[in-house]
């Protein structure tokens, strides 16, 4: 009989639940939500704010080389705000968590074991200065597409720290291509410079937005983000726009599309490009990218490094 | 005193360069170093907070090479940039790396090390802007105003960093203890204006060494106090007086790294 009553009232739960994403009220973090979903969060955030600060090593390897006064300082401030992405998001995340009594630090541990992962983009290895600019242009400019696509997310917290990871990210953009434009701009070895970077890092910038069907890899959340209006386009649609928005300017800064037989079909109003290479992608996911066991010990090896310093601070509040 | 460039006496103008050489290069090094350790600081937080603190000193150096490029001394990035280690005036404290390791593999940070030099030299550096306040020059006492603003929440910032890691655990009691010995032995030319000693006192650009040294034991006095320890006595002299362009092998490497881009074409725009 109490079976049965609480087995109605959950779904009951669900359908208001259901009700209220369809309404666009927003989802907040003491709300009552179904496990599918408060899982689909924890994995989406908990990847989003570890990409962030793992996201931050790739560009932090060029913080000290930067080139001027003034580089040197957009950079360091660049990485800072993506340090600072991570950390609101983590707080999201942690909310989330609750439930199961997990913490940050679990998720840090997560992240050391390999179940917790990260974007691909921050998987590879930077080889010159233009790999700093490209990271600021191309990769936040993708970042760009696929957060404002969830600013009106339908969980409440989520939603509030893109808009202001967003305007943030607005400024990364401009200040790498601040980068790739004074390099277009500058002498043939700085041209090549950059010519080089984006060949090397087209493969990753496609694959970020993820397959277009789940047959590429076995496996999407893309159609769970969407049911629950967490996102609103298909990783398809995000990489479109992508291409719109940046295949215009690559060209116009007089640089080569890496992909030869790239081209925009009127007709259907689509982009036909050539498929990346997926295996990067299920590299990248066992942390088998160029640079993925080099960064992850950074990271390792700093939390040992400073576990003394987080337990003299837990032993000062206490 | 008046600042147009031209009325400056000789020796003036010589004083004056020298004493913002070693300005420039210590807030210039001591960022370099807190820039390595970006990514890499106890939490996510602090990581946010000290990085903060890293542009701010950058900004202050940045500020301080622009007063040397108005006064014909070249372009302020090449300044910071490509000028070799002997000719650098920095404190060797400000050059010294941050612990084991290169920051591009997987170096292993002291932050014991880092709150105390960070904190010792934010003090030594507020000493020299109070004083700066009234600069000679000046356009480096409206320096000394702006940067003193922002000074303020960087001494805030590791005078409670030096506090809490002093109170808490043996381990980092000893850490810390450890650090305040290596701090102090590299603390002999802080306050040292090398051999241009007689010429920047006489100038009122600055007050003199014996001054500064006393105004920062009074200032460390209460934060010491407060934990029953005492201030640590400022060495007369250490081994290598950087102000005179004596340095560590660790400021060589320091240079390698950070102009590394910049070498590739000091004429190109980047
Ligand atoms: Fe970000
Ligand atoms: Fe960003």
């Amino acid at each position: 009989m109490t079976n049965l009553a609480l087995a109605a009232t959950e779904e009951e739960k669900m359908e208001r639940f259901m009700e209220k994403i369809e309404k666009g009220i927003k989802i907040e973090a003491d709300d009552w939500m179904p496990e599918e979903y408060r899982t689909t969060l924890i994995k989406l955030i908990s990847m989003h704010g570890m990409s962030e600060i793992m996201g931050a090593l790739p560009e932090k390897e060029w913080v000290p080389k930067a080139p001027s006064l003034h580089r040197k300082l957009g950079i360091m401030a660049k990485v800072q705000d993506e340090m600072g992405h991570g950390q609101l998001l983590l707080r999201v995340a942690e909310d989330l968590l609750k439930p199961y009594g997990k913490t940050r630090g679990d998720l840090m541990q997560d992240l050391f074991t390999g179940k917790l992962k990260f974007h691909n983009v921050f998987h590879a290895e930077t080889r010159t200065w233009g790999d700093a600019g490209l990271i600021g242009w191309l990769v936040d400019g993708a970042a760009i597409i696929t957060q404002t696509d969830m600013l009106n997310a339908s969980y409440g917290p989520y939603a509030r720290a893109l808009h202001r990871i967003c305007a943030e990210e607005v400024f990364h953009a401009q200040h790498g291509e601040a980068i790739i434009m004074a390099l277009a701009e500058g002498t043939d070895e700085q041209r090549a410079m950059i010519q080089d970077a984006l060949n090397r890092w087209w493969n990753s910038l496609l694959v970020f937005f993820g397959p277009a069907a789940k047959e590429t890899l076995g496996t999407s959340k893309q159609d769970v983000t969407i049911k629950y209006k967490i996102r609103t386009k298909t990783n398809e649609q995000l990489r479109q726009d992508f291409f719109t928005k940046y295949v215009p300017r690559i060209l116009s800064l007089g640089l080569e599309l890496p992909d030869k037989t790239m081209h925009y079909n009127e007709e259907k109003e689509v982009w036909v490009y050539q498929e990346p290479d997926w295996s990067e992608l299920k590299a990248v996911a066992r942390n088998e990218g160029a640079r993925s066991q080099a960064r992850l010990n950074l990271r390792r090896t700093s939390y040992q490094t400073n576990a003394w310093v987080r337990d003299a601070l837990a032993a000062t509040i206490s | 005193m008046s600042n147009a460039e031209n009325v400056l006496s000789p020796e003036y103008k010589e004083a004056l360069k020298t004493l913002l050489f070693q300005l420039a290069d210590d807030d210039f090094l001591l960022s370099f170093r807190g820039s390595e350790w970006l990514g890499l600081a106890p939490h996510i937080e602090e990581d946010v907070a000290s990085s903060s603190i890293s542009q701010d000193t950058m900004g202050h150096a940045a500020m301080y090479y622009k007063l040397l490029e108005d006064l014909g001394e070249g372009n302020a990035d090449a300044l910071a940039h490509a000028r070799p280690a002997e000719e650098r005036k920095n404190s060797v404290l400000a050059e010294r790396v941050n612990g084991e390791g290169y920051y591009l593999e997987t170096p292993e940070y002291d932050w014991a090390y880092a709150v105390v030099r960070n904190f010792f030299y934010a003090q030594a550096k507020k000493v020299k802007i109070d004083s700066l306040r009234t600069s000679s020059y000046q356009p480096l006492a409206e320096t000394a105003v702006k940067v003193s603003m922002e000074l303020y929440y960087h001494l805030m910032h590791w005078k409670l960093w030096f506090t809490q890691l002093l109170s808490s655990t043996d381990e980092a009691k000893r850490r810390m203890n450890n650090a305040i010995e290596l701090v102090m032995k590299d603390f002999g030319d802080i306050f040292s204006y090398g051999n241009a000693k007689d010429a920047i006192e006489k100038e009122g650009l600055i007050a003199k060494e014996e001054e500064l040294k006393a105004n920062w034991t009074e200032r460390m006095k209460p934060v010491f106090e407060s934990l029953g320890m005492e201030v640590p006595a400022i060495p007369a002299a250490s081994e290598k007086n950087g102000r005179n362009g004596e340095h560590t092998e660790d400021l060589t490497e320091a240079l390698t790294t950070l102009s590394e881009v910049y070498r590739l074409d000091p004429a190109a725009a980047w």
